[in-house]
């Protein structure tokens, strides 16, 4: 019982993140119809960025958090008015392998500006395990869920009720209503990816704090997709509930299952859901069905 | 698509039918198989090595436009069929010992059979989910390989033999050329016939809008497997030649990368086009060796310029990628063919 609990903690943590990092994928993809694969490479920038100014320039944990925000702010930015916006109207393989490229060029960057060795962040939170009923909980993994479930609180305010949540949602829903209401899709759109980087890049901080940083850390752009079909690709509460189901399942099929196939199974037992979804419900639990005509 | 030069009437359905139309064609078509030919004997090692990875990269290419670019189904698995049909050929020749040429279509085949079973989502979902569908078939069979450590080795891979006739052995660069261009060259024909048959326009008619293609009369359940049947063989055999060649597999050799590597290609190329896809193949095969040469030159400058080669890499590819799709994102194919339209009329174009 106490393995199955512990199992379920552990997953409930990995889960917050992976909804906190699929909640900027499905923010772009909802507002633009854009799949991020670069979504990985985002979390990996941001963990890096706070990891310099902690360990090399001894700033701060709270203000390097900040400045790593205002960074990834910038950098989705950036992206947005670089690559994506030439992009409007074209196919969806040709934005597929641009983000794919985008992915490519981040991880190349940071891979050349910062080497391939594993680093750790220097001690932030009291090592010291809290226990629950017997179940052990580290620190960081506690403040990592607080920090997730704050972050996707906020989120769910701002779009539920201040004015840019609000007009991301309409562009979201119909962009040429929403246009000709005297809403800047540019505007959105660019809102849309500054906000994927700035989750991206909180998600970063809370993995670095948990792994330690290297480049492999962008593995989990990947981990998402499983978390958008399961929720849908434009649901946000989709993104949130397939996230924390995703992180428990993976985290119990690895626990139960792993003496039987020789480990590895939490990598791919997510794949597996998602293609059970996609033959069963392909617009997933909450996505919205979209219906063709020739 | 099958565009004729001015002044180019055609009087009879045979002479409609020609995959070359003009003498010049022709004549250039000769002259290029000659020089395929006798290529091994002018080039040296490095450029034949360079030359049999560009000739397996290009029935790879050609195999995934033909999912891609012509029937329009985007696959992000390629590299994983890839490495079915290497390591079926792999397991058939070394452990059952059947010789490498019933191998080689064999391999295609089980490639094919993957493919089709993967393939089967296409029928309900498409776009965009039908790419993730892809990338989910990439990850299991790569842990398929991974983790069946009794049949394939696990991580540690598995010795290939060379194929042989008698007593000669295809163990050099020299040798295997003539059976990758041998291969090549029949897999380009197919791919270039295929255009004009029903299937190929039943592809190009689903790629184009798949409801309408039903309507007329396309049979969707049928094309959209076949087109991954035909372009998981083409990945099989593929998969094959590079087994044979490399003569060591591991599954690292077909990772997510791979799949990358090869939509690369045929973006960079050209969508549904024959040309496009060895354009493409050549392109994204010579970028890293390219990148070496000229960080071999800047040595003496940057010292430390080897260290960074890898991450140089990533970042030139998909800087090369992102600014094909932004600025000719019809590919190398069409700017070809725009440079020819160009010197056509030179100087009299305007």
């Amino acid at each position: 019982m106490i393995f199955f609990l512990q199992l379920m903690v552990t997953g409930l943590v990995v889960g917050s993140m992976y909804a906190l990092v699929a909640l900027g994928f499905v923010l772009i993809y909802k507002s633009s119809r854009v799949i991020n694969f670069a979504q990985g490479e985002l979390v990996l920038v941001g963990a890096y960025v706070c990891l310099i100014l902690t360990a090399t320039y001894r700033v701060p944990f709270l203000l390097a958090f900040a400045i790593t925000m205002a960074v990834a702010i910038l950098l989705g930015l950036a992206i947005e008015r670089l690559f994506l916006r030439p992009m409007i109207g074209e196919p969806v393989l040709s934005i597929i392998m641009l983000t794919i490229g985008l992915s490519s060029l981040l991880k190349g960057l940071v891979e050349f500006i910062w080497g391939t060795e594993t680093r750790v962040y220097p001690p932030i939170f009291p090592s010291k395990p809290v226990e629950f009923g017997g179940i052990v909980v580290s620190q960081v993994y506690l403040w990592s869920f607080i920090l997730s479930a704050i972050f996707l609180v906020i989120f769910s305010l701002f779009f539920k009720f201040t004015k840019s949540g609000i007009a991301m949602r309409a562009a979201a829903d119909d962009e040429d209503a929403a246009l000709s209401m005297g809403i800047s899709i540019k505007k959105i759109y660019g809102m849309a990816w500054a906000i994927a980087a700035l989750v991206a890049g909180v998600g970063g901080i809370i993995i670095g704090n948990i792994n330690g940083v290297n480049v492999s850390l962008s593995a989990i752009g990947l981990n998402v997709f499983p978390v958008v079909i399961l929720g849908g690709l434009d649901s946000i509460p989709g993104a949130i509930v397939g996230g924390l189901v995703i992180g428990i399942l993976e985290n119990l099929a690895g626990g139960y299952l792993d003496p039987f196939f020789g480990g590895g199974v939490k990598e791919i037992f997510p794949f597996l859901i998602l293609v059970l979804v996609l033959m069963v419900k392909p617009y997933g639990l909450f996505g919205l069905e979209r219906i063709e005509r020739v | 698509m099958n565009k004729l030069p001015a002044g180019l009437f055609n009087i009879s359905y045979r002479e409609d039918r020609q995959i070359f139309h003009t003498k010049f064609i022709r004549f250039w078509m000769v002259i290029l198989l000659i020089l395929i030919i006798t290529g091994p004997f002018f080039l040296n090692g490095y450029l034949l090595s360079l030359a049999d990875l560009t000739g397996i990269a290009i029935i790879g290419a050609l195999g995934l436009n033909i999912l891609t670019g012509m029937a329009g189904q985007i696959s992000l698995g390629h590299g994983a069929f890839i490495g079915v049909g290497a390591y079926a050929s792999a397991l058939l020749t070394s452990r059952l010992g059947i010789s490498f040429w019933l191998a080689l279509p064999m391999a295609g085949f089980v490639a094919a059979a993957v493919g089709l079973f993967f393939g089967i989502p296409s029928l309900r979902i498409k776009g965009l989910y039908l790419a993730i569908a892809t990338l989910a078939s990439q990850v299991i069979i790569i842990f398929t390989i991974v983790h069946w450590r009794s049949l394939t080795n696990g991580t540690s891979g598995i010795l290939v033999p060379s194929p042989n006739i008698g007593s000669f052995e295809f163990d050099t660069d020299r040798s295997f050329y003539y059976i990758i261009f041998g291969v090549l060259v029949l897999a380009t024909l197919y791919a270039r016939n295929l255009f004009r048959t029903r299937v190929g326009r039943a592809f190009i008619a689903i790629r184009d809008n798949d409801i309408a293609a039903e309507i007329l009369g396309v049979n969707l359940f049928r094309y959209k497997l076949l087109a991954f049947f035909i372009s998981s063989f083409y990945a099989g055999i593929a998969g094959s030649l590079w087994a044979h060649y490399i003569t060591i597999i591991t599954p690292e050799h077909f990772t997510m990368v791979v799949s990358i590597n090869y939509l690369a290609m045929i973006i960079i190329g050209g969508l549904g086009s024959v040309l496009g896809s060895i354009y493409g193949a050549i392109f994204i095969t010579l970028l890293p060796e390219f990148l070496r040469v000229i960080a071999g030159s800047l040595n003496g400058i940057f010292p430390d310029i080897g260290n960074a080669l890898g991450a140089l890499r990533e970042i030139i590819f998909g800087l090369t990628v992102i600014l094909f799709l932004i600025y000719e994102p019809n590919g190398l194919y069409h700017r070809w063919q725009m440079i020819k339209a160009y010197w056509k009329l030179w100087p009299f174009n305007y």
